[in-house]
């Protein structure tokens, strides 16, 4: 039996546009459900207004000894007091918080470069290269750098000892750790099927590094650098507190070892220590939360686990 | 677990052993200072040795150490005393050995770091496995979560705000040392032994604090994986009961890769355990090093600094070792 099908008129209406949502509504979707990252970006740049602003209106002499009337409390005068040795310790602090960003970002960056470069040497080539720089970071790793970092920080004279002296000494010892994790993640990256697209096209072995691997590595280098930062802050913070930072400067971890071998708790100069302390703790708690946010935005397996 | 695989491990931890001791040997060779002539250059100034005294120290620190060899002999004779366990002689407290200084200190550290790392270890491993567990309490779950939050904070700092907080405000303990001025140190008598536990308090906690959070966050994450396993699931359907599931099924396996985690965390329980002890200003491994920092006495630092790398190292060589006892499946492959 043949039926006809009654003609069907289909009008084919405009399809409403996809109303693509503007980049900074993606934004700001994503840092909605990465709380951990869009509150350690925010305290990350609380801090930094606070020190930036800062140096355009301290006086930055204050932050050095003999400056200011001693060992005064919190007052409208000094809102963060004065230590021991005659430091305003606002000033101290804008530029103590300057100085431990610094080493750290260097620390940290240039930490993570030489990982980088070791790590796509050492996967991208293998062979007896491969073999030589794991073996060096695995026979590295066990040794407390801490204890590296104190005997080299030891033997500089104390007079060497700046900012920069203290961060090449945290980053003598801190590239194996991102080494060896650009490493694993070439690894991986070079057994994906783009990257035989490339070799089989003519690309040159350059060329797939930069314009292939690369793009495609970045979250983890980003990841890998904040994390070398947070690792270099505790390693300065360390070895300021045991006196071995270059001791003229209101480093943070200085400070604290000031007020530390002045007993300043004993005395009930409470606020001297507490302060750098409390910098301390918010540098690094924002940076462990950025940490947190990156691993969830680098490695989308880590939500699974939520 | 077969014998190559033990040899192979302990020529590993040989050359770690051996890069540690080359690079804390040639590092201060490399440097300007030379720490024997500016230490007794320190006390000639201090006008507190007769020339005799001074003369006598200067050639017996010269045969000792051979400072005028060549520097290949020099390090050669290093590793050789090394293997003999001879670490030299203290500059400052001469004439007693870096060995002696450091079994000093050593009870201190050991009993302080053990206790924190293993109580640590355990509220991390249950808390996280806790949290990460289904059917575990809602208010369990909830109490986790902000140990988690702890994990950016080093037990140095949490020492500090301890301080501050819990002895300086509250006067709940005291502000640093190991004991009491006033009392007699004598591990016989209980007051001193209460003294000294009260004055532990604060350090262990911050110790405690300071790392716990990295064991509740791993412990978690491996958690959820292994409660999604097939032996948890064909568990369930057996009809054992939630606590056999909990504890055999579930927790014994998840803590597995935290031993290694154990291993690898070493080096971090030491390095913040020595901050920890100058902080507190206990008569530890920190601050004998920090005493030496101080002093320039480079001996003993060295010394030091090798000692912690051989235990570190043994340790985490020991716990892989180990690790075939505890995990069966390693064992057999």
């Amino acid at each position: 039996m043949a039926t006809t099908f009654p003609p069907t008129t289909v009008t084919i209406r405009p399809v409403a546009e996809v109303q693509q949502p503007s980049r900074t509504t993606l934004v700001f979707r994503y840092f909605r459900r990465n709380k951990s990252l869009l509150i350690g970006l925010i305290i990350l740049f609380i801090l930094i207004a606070f020190t930036v602003v800062g140096q355009l209106v301290i006086n930055p002499d204050n932050a050095y000894p003999l400056s200011v009337r001693s060992k005064q409390p919190p007052s409208a005068q000094y809102p963060f007091g004065t230590d021991f040795f005659g430091r305003d310790l606002l000033a101290a602090m804008v530029l103590g918080l300057w100085q431990t960003a610094l080493i750290g970002v260097l620390a940290g960056g240039i930490g993570t470069f030489v990982g980088v470069v070791l790590g796509f040497i050492s996967a991208y080539f293998g062979g007896l290269l491969d073999a030589g720089i794991k073996g060096i970071c695995q026979i590295l790793t066990p040794i407390p750098a801490f204890l590296i970092q104190v005997v080299l920080a030891g033997s500089l004279d104390k007079r060497d000892v700046t900012v920069y002296t203290m961060a090449f000494v945290v980053v003598l010892l801190a590239w194996m750790g991102p080494t060896l994790v650009i490493r694993s993640q070439v690894l991986t990256m070079k057994e994906r099927q783009f990257v035989s697209v490339a070799k089989l096209s003519g690309m040159g072995d350059l060329g797939i590094i930069f314009r292939e691997i690369l793009p495609n590595l970045l979250p983890f280098i980003v990841a890998a650098f904040v994390t070398q930062v947070f690792v270099a802050q505790i390693a300065a913070l360390y070895l300021a507190v045991l006196g071995l930072g270059p001791l003229r400067e209101p480093l943070l971890g200085n400070i604290i070892w000031a007020a530390q071998t002045q007993s300043a708790f004993f005395n009930g100069w409470w606020w001297w220590p507490l302060e750098p302390a409390l910098a301390m703790v918010l540098i690094l708690g924002s940076l462990a939360l950025i940490i947190m946010g990156l691993d969830e935005f680098a490695n989308p397996r880590v939500r699974r686990s939520e | 677990m077969s014998i190559t695989f033990v040899i192979r491990r302990l020529i590993f931890l040989v050359f770690v052993i051996w890069a540690a001791a080359t690079i804390t040997f040639f590092i201060p060779r490399l440097s300007t200072r030379n720490p024997v002539r500016q230490r007794l250059a320190e006390l000639a100034t201090k006008g507190g040795f007769s020339s005799t005294d001074l003369e006598a120290m200067v050639k017996s620190y010269n045969t000792k150490f051979g400072l005028d060899k060549p520097l290949v002999e020099q390090y050669f004779d290093y590793v050789g005393s090394l293997a003999r366990g001879d670490l030299g002689v203290s500059l400052y407290k001469y004439p007693r050995t870096v060995l002696e200084l450091i079994g000093d200190a050593v009870p201190w550290t050991l009993a302080l770091l053990l206790v924190t790392t293993i109580l640590s270890f355990i509220i991390g491993n249950l808390l996280g496995a806790v949290a990460a567990w289904p059917r575990s309490p809602g208010w369990l779950r909830t109490f986790a979560t902000p140990f988690v939050l702890l994990q950016g904070m080093p037990p140095v700092l949490m020492g500090f705000l301890l301080l501050f907080f819990v002895a300086f405000r509250l006067r709940l303990a005291p502000l640093g040392n190991a004991y009491s001025s006033g009392i007699i140190p004598d591990w016989s008598s209980l007051e001193f032994l209460l003294d000294v536990f009260s004055h532990m308090v604060l350090p262990a906690l911050s110790l405690i604090l300071g790392t716990v959070g990295g064991w509740v966050l791993s412990m978690r994450g491996m958690g959820v994986t292994t409660q999604g396993e097939d032996y948890v699931t064909y568990a369930e359907h057996k009809g054992l009961g939630g606590t056999t599931i909990f504890r055999d099924y579930y927790l014994r396996n998840a803590m597995l890769p935290q031993v290694t985690g154990l291993a690898l965390a070493l080096t971090a329980v030491v390095t913040s355990g020595v901050v920890v002890e100058q902080i507190f200003g206990l008569p530890g491994i920190g601050q004998t090093l920090s005493l030496a920092i101080a002093n320039n006495d480079f001996l003993v630092i060295y010394g030091i600094v090798l000692f912690i790398t051989i235990a570190v190292a043994t340790l985490m060589v020991g716990v892989e070792l180990m690790y075939p006892l505890l995990d069966p499946r390693v064992r057999h492959a």
